[in-house]
């Protein structure tokens, strides 16, 4: 196990670096692509020539890429400091630069942004969790039913209906149809937990919705393979109860796969839900780099890729791990 | 003999049992009219090739095709008195694993991959016991996998399936099975995938626990050599019929059905060179949605015409008042054909 444990890890940050390196690859490829020079969309086009170049020399951006890829590098983990003559500005670590648009630090302009990502993504996360398996496995044990039907269908919508149709349906209908739900902003947890649980309910459901339907989807087919094991049928067998053989032998071997598949969708949600920060105006990651996208701003681009994909490295490395402890096949290999 | 013998019931009595199971190609007629006896104590020997029904007939007396939807099964079957086709799905529930257990064929898919095995027997005994606290529980089922000769079982009781070998996950299984000392064991073809000194000795092992318990047992196999070494009574089973039955050394010295004499025609002997040794029936077996009329094993049996082509109408278990057999053949033309063309090609 610790074997396996060491060699994950490793992998892990091999991935990293690998993405770190991809990523700032096209960051510095794609304004060369475009005819664009970085050092302009810093300070604009009407600069004289003298203060670009000034830029150029305290972003770096005259160095080689992979001078300038070592010093994104060692910024991230250490800190950097721009440095011009005597002009220095210090980007305390993890240094991701600074905003085109806004020259602020990119660093904290995202960690601002998370706590919306993760409240919209946890709490989306637990309810699609609940329904999809719950109505997985009813489906499931009452398979052709018309109960079964009947969710399948459900379940097809919600997987084929856009986030955008579904999000301004749901809004429609609860806030300005019947007035169940207030219309408003994000409310930070810290502020006040009750307005920040009322004006998530939308988002989380539209978003959950999307992935229950596959959950849904998912645990029925694992289970109706499952109930058709072998070991279900010994379970039978040994005149257990109905309900020990689904809830405790089949569930068990049917939500295993789903671990893998929830790590990796919870992975990719954390680096921002964009279509859903989107319709419900919830500024977060997401929200940020649709922004950044259409202002052309690459350095939060840039960061955001890197948490986005820091998330889905470190939900892959949760999985492994969770999955070496339920399956002792794969824990004592 | 005293009036309660001959009175009792045999330990299990199955009557005209049928299974048929609805599919999208058709109905499959997988066990007809099926009737068959065990007595306390007595070995029963299932044979026939694949797909002739002997894994549905012992999924049918443990009732492990209620769950399936798509199952119906009819006739009679008697457990120790108790009807268990009409019975409730919690009367058949409390008996399985209880008074009658099973042995699967294939240890390794027939235990789960997630549990340890010890757990597994845990569970076995505590649902039939249910007033008996864990640690109990766990000194049971060690003791069952030491009697069933699996070495350091408090250790071993902490392995899942996946670490122990093939002989030693049957002796689990069987430890599982025999947990609550069952009245009634159906091994279902408990050897197929163990080598040959293995099965040798979970053969061994099964007859040990019998003699001590006093089960009935019903021995499933392809092989008849273990019917011939264990079995007090054989069944022959063929598309879902039962086409000759009786005791089993009767059956084999003078086995009486075309078919059991194409069984016993490619068992594998010593005393024949390799390249012979096998020699199964010829053709394949017949449809279960479209039984064969008549004699299901016309299509296949050499001696189909030899009397003037009865072997299309429908035939009984017929002759013989122990030893049956399902065959429109006169017996003294039976016993011709095998003393002059069967037995010297065996
Ligand atoms: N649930 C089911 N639905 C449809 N057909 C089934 C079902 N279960 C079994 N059958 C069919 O019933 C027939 C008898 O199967 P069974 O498993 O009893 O054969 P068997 O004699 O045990 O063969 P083997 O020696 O291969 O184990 C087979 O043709 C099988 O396809
Ligand atoms: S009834 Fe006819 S076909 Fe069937 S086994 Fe006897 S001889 Fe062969
Ligand atoms: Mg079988």
């Amino acid at each position: 196990m610790l074997a396996y444990l060491i060699r994950r890890l490793f992998n892990a940050v091999l991935t990293l670096l690998v993405v770190t390196a991809v990523t700032f690859g096209i960051f510095f490829l794609v304004p060369k692509a475009t005819g664009t020079d970085p050092a302009l969309l810093y300070i604009g086009k009407t600069s004289d020539a003298a203060s670009v170049e000034g830029i150029r020399v305290k972003m770096g951006l005259n160095d080689p890429i992979v001078v300038q890829y070592g010093k994104f590098l060692k910024g991230l983990v250490a800190g950097r400091d721009y440095a011009n003559g005597p002009d220095v500005q210090h980007c305390p670590a993890p240094c991701l630069g600074y905003s085109f648009k806004t020259d602020q630090e990119v660093t904290p302009l995202l960690l601002g942004d998370l706590p919306v990502t993760l409240s919209l993504a946890l709490g989306a996360a637990v309810l699609w969790l609940i329904m999809g398996i719950s109505t997985g496995v009813i489906s499931a044990l009452r398979r052709g039913t018309v109960l079964d039907r009947v969710v399948m269908g459900g379940a097809l919508a919600g997987v084929s209906l856009p986030i955008y149709f579904t999000g301004l349906l749901a809004s429609a209908i609860f806030v300005y149809w019947l007035g169940w739900l207030p219309q408003g902003e994000y409310v930070p947890f810290t502020e006040s937990p009750g307005d920040w649980f009322v004006q998530l309910i939308l988002p989380w459901i539209t978003l959950a919705f999307l992935f229950a339907a596959t959950y849904a989807r998912l645990t029925r087919a694992n289970m109706l393979e499952i109930l058709g094991e072998d070991y279900v049928r010994t379970a039978r067998a040994k005149g257990l109860r109905e309900r020990a053989v689904i809830g405790k032998h089949a569930l068990r071997s049917s939500l295993t796969p789903i671990v893998t598949v929830f790590g990796l969708d919870l992975g990719a949600l954390l680096g921002g839900a964009i279509l859903t920060e989107k319709v419900f105006n919830l500024r977060g990651l997401g929200y940020q780099a649709l922004t950044a996208i259409q202002g052309n701003d690459l350095p939060i681009i840039l960061g955001v890729t890197l948490i986005a994909a820091s998330f889905i490295v470190i939900a892959n490395l949760i999985v492994d791990l969770v999955y070496g402890l339920i399956d002792p096949r794969v824990r004592l290999a | 003999m005293s009036i309660g013998a001959t009175n009792a019931r045999p330990y299990l009595e199955v009557k005209d049992l049928n299974v048929r199971f609805e599919t999208d190609d058709g109905i499959v007629q997988a066990v007809t009219d099926s009737t068959f006896s065990v007595e306390a104590g007595q070995t029963l020997g299932i044979v026939g090739e694949s797909g002739s029904g002997k894994s549905v007939t012992s999924l049918a007396v443990l009732g492990l095709h209620r769950t399936r939807s798509n199952a119906k099964v009819s006739g009679e079957i008697w457990l120790d008195d108790q009807e268990l086709v009409t019975a409730t799905d919690e009367q058949v529930r409390l008996l399985r694993g209880g008074k009658m257990a099973m042995i699967f064929q294939d240890p390794l898919s027939a235990m789960h991959p997630y549990f340890t095995v010890g757990s597994q027997i845990v569970e076995a005994y505590r649902v039939h016991h249910p007033g008996v606290n864990k640690k109990v529980a766990r000194e049971r089922a060690i003791d069952m996998l030491a009697r069933v000769g699996i070495p350091q079982p408090e250790r071993r009781f902490n392995d899942y399936a996946h670490q122990f070998s093939g002989g030693m996950r049957q002796r689990a299984m069987i430890a599982m099975a025999l947990v609550n000392d069952p009245k009634l064991l159906i091994a279902d073809e408990p050897t197929t995938a163990l080598d040959v000194t293995v099965q040798a000795q979970i053969l061994d092992l099964i007859r040990d626990l019998q003699d001590e318990f006093g089960s009935a047992v019903i021995m499933i196999t392809h092989d008849l050599g273990v019917v011939a070494e264990l079995a007090d009574d054989v069944l022959v089973m063929y598309g879902g019929k039962v086409i000759e039955k009786g005791p089993a050394l009767e059956v084999f010295q003078n086995p009486q059905h075309p078919y059991t004499w194409g069984l016993l025609g490619s068992m594998p002997r010593l005393d024949r060179e390799v390249r012979d040794r096998l020699n199964p029936v010829k053709g394949s077996p017949p449809s279960l949605i479209n039984l064969p009329s008549g004699c299901a094993f016309h299509p296949r049996c050499p001696y189909a015409g030899r009397n003037g082509n009865r072997s299309f109408n429908e035939v009984p278990l017929l002759h013989g008042d122990v030893h049956k057999v399902a065959c429109h053949l006169p017996p003294e033309a039976r016993t011709e054909i095998f003393q002059q063309e069967v037995l010297p090609n065996l």
